[in-house]
């Protein structure tokens, strides 16, 4: 019958499709990233016995979690060790999921929590203390967790974008001064994200908190206040303020602020369609707009290869690991002797000070923050 | 043959128990009960803010009205393609079923590029009218919301109900036509009402999905809309607070639960058993038809075609006129990262989980429709609307089930779980959870409409209850069963919220949403001609996917 063998084709068809499925599966048993075809260069280029040959360390990470196969498969040469990275949502999420798993770790290492999660990971007692071999080099105002069950990794600066070509047109100078921005010339011109949902627009939060204080007769909350007044547009995401509101960005955005990182204008010219002589976009190094972000990486209580996480806990404070992470995940080594990419130097510029909060305020009123700002710029 | 029946009932029994019930129970468990001490007072404290019963109330009428244009926007759609020989129909329906797969960004950047204050819009309408400022305002607005629903769903009811028309049984509007009732009344009282259960059910779904939207509402409407689900994604993940979380999560199911039970009820009434067969397609033959269907196509290309243009425009638009680029550089590991994903690994993946996706939820979907399909009783009327569930189940909650739920446990006789958390099968696992809910709603009203004295006739004759299932069931439930199909296919090629919530992933098992993902998380225009790339090679698998599933359908039996 006609319709049956249509049915049937198309049974196969989905069936063949799932065997795929399966056969990929069965063919990369772990999801290994580092291939074992590094293995000659890297029995050649240790020498030195591999004491974790034939096992997998499972480094649960946020989703932006990048660095190069070459990095990688350096420490498969070192240790032996295969290198599996589980990527467990964004950094709230992630770390969530490894407090519920408290007891039978997603994984050895965690990677990713930054300085306004710190407290609640801290908290639930899910790390191990572990000090790796470069920490000593690492400078002190890193350092949050004096047990070293959280260990820096890498920091960077969330802070205001401007778009050259928009300000120009526009026939703006960058501000001076945050309060600048709430002044008629720069109305509809700043894109932030909404701080219940988005990590920079946290930290920007935190910053001008830091900044303008809780008290006085021009606190945070009156700042926002003007900034809302003056027409603030306000989004979920990084994506969505970066590609679709800032017009340094994609195609449809016409602001020229955007609450962003101090490595983007390096980015955009590594990622530029052309060659560039110039970054198309600037830093606004304002004080009290300024907020640094650092990452920290613990080892995961109750791993069964305690031996195998601190090895890379070590190799993730080594000179091989913290000379990559500028250039994949545009951020700065914590490292002093790492280097980072050239653009970085040349089109990243660094604030001379930032606005930092301690962990524990941040986790005692981060939600009447967001609640209050919320009530402020979006009610 | 009843027991040959019992055992495949128990397929998506235990697959709903397993990966939906024993990891929701899990995290529930953990948030109310923690220290076997339930906390009440403060489930209570919620239900009593005024804050919560506001963002409910926002879901449902944001929902409702997202269900009613859809339904309005889509039905002409339905029934013309049905009934009549449009050209390029084909094309044109696997089109409408494109956003279905497309990540919530990637839509807000289609959007953005069409109506934002530089977008394709306002540049053209300023040009034209010679405006000096953009006279569109549309961020963040409602407006956006709702036209992101009707553009994700317009297929939900495009194939649900335009399916259960095609093959309707003709005669009994061309009795009523040769007894003098005009087209408009024939419509009203004859197409219309007997495709009520399928009506009904298309609008079921999408009500369901909207009402549980997150994406569509956080990018879209901005921070002014709140759902129920953006609610409990704060709570659960930026405050960790998981008891408020599970009590939002449970409102929110038990607003699905309600609204099945009521749709039950409707459904149940408006079933009819009706001879079906397929038919011919009508030739389009007098001014007003052909108005009609010029109409109908036009608000097709405007909802759907022209988003989605915009996507491809930019895909292909470098800065010095069209180019391949960033298609090329889709190939290129720029920067030698460990995790990078080749465009055909990405396809390759996304293909599998979706071709392993479809084979599960049809395999559990398929007995689950025969299950509820059966004389009603105690059992058909819990189950049928606790099918309904995953799709109004928040994902966020549920990831956070299987995170607790899915370690490796010792069993007694040194039998041993395995850790499920990391495994790559829990992302066709959770697709399936999602699209069950589309097959069963597509296929219980083709069901019910079957007549049983065929089946009893086939059978008095002597057929064996397999060959029954095969020469009456089957070529009768067939374009159902594509439609459920193609569904399972779709939730699964598009999703991101489940490879998200889940700890899976890794290079090896990216699919393509979350490569274009990837890359949207990085300044620079190379990233973003890459996304819109990834996303412009999503559409077209979509399209050649449906493309070669209609094939396989064969013509003569169009729905």
């Amino acid at each position: 019958m006609n319709h049956t063998r249509r049915f049937g084709a198309f049974l196969l068809l989905v069936v063949l499709l799932g065997l795929l499925a399966a056969c990929g599966e069965t063919a990369t048993p772990t999801a290994s990233p580092a291939p074992a075809t590094a293995a000659p260069a890297a029995t050649a280029s240790s020498g030195a016995s591999q004491p974790f040959a034939g096992k997998t360390l499972v480094l649960v990470s946020h989703d932006s979690f990048a660095i190069s196969d070459s990095v990688l498969q350096a420490f498969t040469a070192q240790t032996g060790a295969q290198v599996q990275v589980v990527s467990a949502g964004d950094a709230g999420a992630a770390l969530n999921k490894s407090i519920l798993a408290k007891g039978a770790p997603l994984g050895d290492v965690q990677f990713g929590i930054d300085n306004t999660f710190l407290s609640r990971a801290l908290e639930a007692d899910i790390f191990t203390p572990y000090a790796p071999k470069n920490l000593d080099q690492v400078p002190a105002e890193l350092k949050l967790d004096a047990q070293n069950r959280l260990v820096p990794i890498d920091f960077g600066y969330v802070n205001i974008n401007y778009d050259k070509a928009a300000l120009a047109q526009a026939g703006l100078t960058p501000p001076q001064d945050l309060r600048d921005l709430t002044k008629p010339e720069w109305q509809g011109k700043l894109v932030v994200e909404n701080p219940a949902t988005s990590s920079p627009g946290l930290a920007f939060l935190l910053a001008t908190i830091d900044h303008f204080g809780e008290d006085g007769d021009y606190t945070w909350r009156d700042f926002w206040r003007d900034l809302r007044a003056n027409g603030v547009k306000v989004t979920a995401g990084w994506e969505d303020a970066y590609y679709n509101e800032f017009a340094g960005g994609g195609a449809g955005g016409a602001a020229p602020l955007v609450v962003s990182y101090a490595t983007s204008p390096a980015a955009a010219v590594i990622f530029s369609e052309t060659p560039l002589d110039d970054a198309p976009t600037g830093n606004l190094l304002l004080s009290g707009g300024v907020f640094r972000q650092i990452e920290f990486a613990g080892i995961l209580q109750g791993t069964q290869q305690p031996e195998l996480a601190q090895a890379w806990m070590d190799f993730m404070l080594s000179d091989t690991f913290q000379s990559d992470i500028g250039g994949q995940m545009f951020v700065y080594p914590v490292l002093p002797s790492a280097s980072v990419p050239a653009e970085f130097t040349k089109y990243a510029s660094v604030p001379s000070t930032t606005n930092n909060l301690d962990p524990q305020r941040i986790a005692a009123q981060r939600d009447a923050w967001i609640d209050a700002w919320t009530d402020i710029v979006v009610r | 043959m009843k027991r040959w029946r019992t055992s495949w009932y128990a397929l998506p029994l235990l697959f709903g128990s397993l990966f939906f019930v024993v990891p929701l129970a899990a995290i529930i468990q953990r948030a109310l009960w923690p220290d076997g001490q339930l906390m009440l007072d403060q489930a209570l404290a919620v239900l009593r803010t005024r804050a919560t019963w506001s963002v409910v109330w926002f879901s449902a009428w944001q929902a409702a009205l997202s269900t009613l244009l859809t339904v309005l926007a889509a039905l002409p759609a339905a029934y013309i393609f049905a009934r009549y020989r449009v050209p390029g129909k084909t094309w044109l329906r696997a089109l409408a079923a494109v956003p279905f797969v497309l990540p919530t960004v990637v839509v807000a950047l289609a959007f953005g590029a069409l109506f934002n204050q530089r977008g394709l819009l306002n540049r053209w309408l300023m040009d034209w009218l010679s405006l000096s400022s953009p006279p569109l305002r549309l961020e963040n607005s409602l407006t956006l919301i709702l036209l992101a629903h009707v553009f994700y769903n317009y297929t939900v009811v495009l194939r649900i109900v335009g399916g259960y028309w095609s093959s309707a049984d003709l005669r009994l509007e061309e009795a009523a036509r040769v007894l003098g009732a005009s087209r408009w009344r024939v419509w009203r009282e004859i197409t219309l009402p007997l495709a009520a259960p399928a009506l009904l059910a298309a609008a079921l779904l999408v009500f369901t999905f909207t009402f549980a939207a997150f994406g569509t509402v956080l990018i879209l409407g901005g921070p002014g809309y709140r759902t129920v689900e953006v609610e409990i994604y704060e709570q659960a993940v930026n405050l960790f607070n998981l008891p408020t979380a599970a009590v939002l999560s449970l409102l929110q199911m038990a607003t699905t639960l309600t609204l099945t039970v009521v749709y039950t009820r409707l459904q149940r009434r408006a079933a009819v058993p009706q001879t079906t067969r397929p038919q011919p397609e009508r030739r389009v033959h007098s001014w007003p038809l052909r108005l009609a269907v010029l109409g109908v196509c036009a608000s097709l290309v405007l909802l759907i075609v022209v988003p989605l243009a915009a996507l491809v425009i930019g895909a292909l638009g470098g800065p010095d006129g069209w180019t391949l680029r960033y298609f090329e550089l889709l190939r290129v590991n720029q920067r030698g990262v460990f995790a990078f994903v080749p465009p055909e690994r990405a396809m390759l993946n996304s293909l599998r989980f979706a071709g392993l996706t479809t084979l599960l939820a049809l395999l559990c979907g398929v007995p689950a429709a025969y299950l509820l399909a059966r004389p009603r009783s105690w059992l058909t009327r819990l189950l049928d609307p606790l099918f309904m569930l995953p799709l109004g189940t928040s994902a966020v909650t549920l990831g956070f089930g299987y995170i607790i739920a899915f370690h490796a446990y010792e069993l007694p006789l040194g039998l041993r779980v395995p850790d499920l958390r990391r495994s790559a099968w829990l992302l066709p696992v959770a697709h399936t959870l999602l699209a069950l809910p589309f097959v069963i709603r597509t296929m219980l009203p083709a069901l019910r409409r079957l007549d049983p004295q065929l089946r009893a006739a086939a059978a008095v004759l002597g057929a064996p209850p397999l060959r029954v299932w095969r020469e009456i069931d089957l070529p009768l439930l067939l374009p159902a069963l594509i439609v459920s199909a193609m569904f399972a296919f779709t939730v699964s090629l598009g999703d991101f919220g489940a490879a998200l919530i889940l700890a899976v992933t890794g290079p090896d098992n990216a699919t393509m949403p979350v490569v274009i993902y990837q890359f949207l998380g990085r300044p620079g225009a190379v990233n973003y001609g890459q996304a819109l790339a990834m996303s412009t090679l999503l559409m077209l698998v979509t399209l050649v996917s449906f493309a070669v599933i209609e094939r396989l359908r064969g013509p003569g039996a169009e729905f």
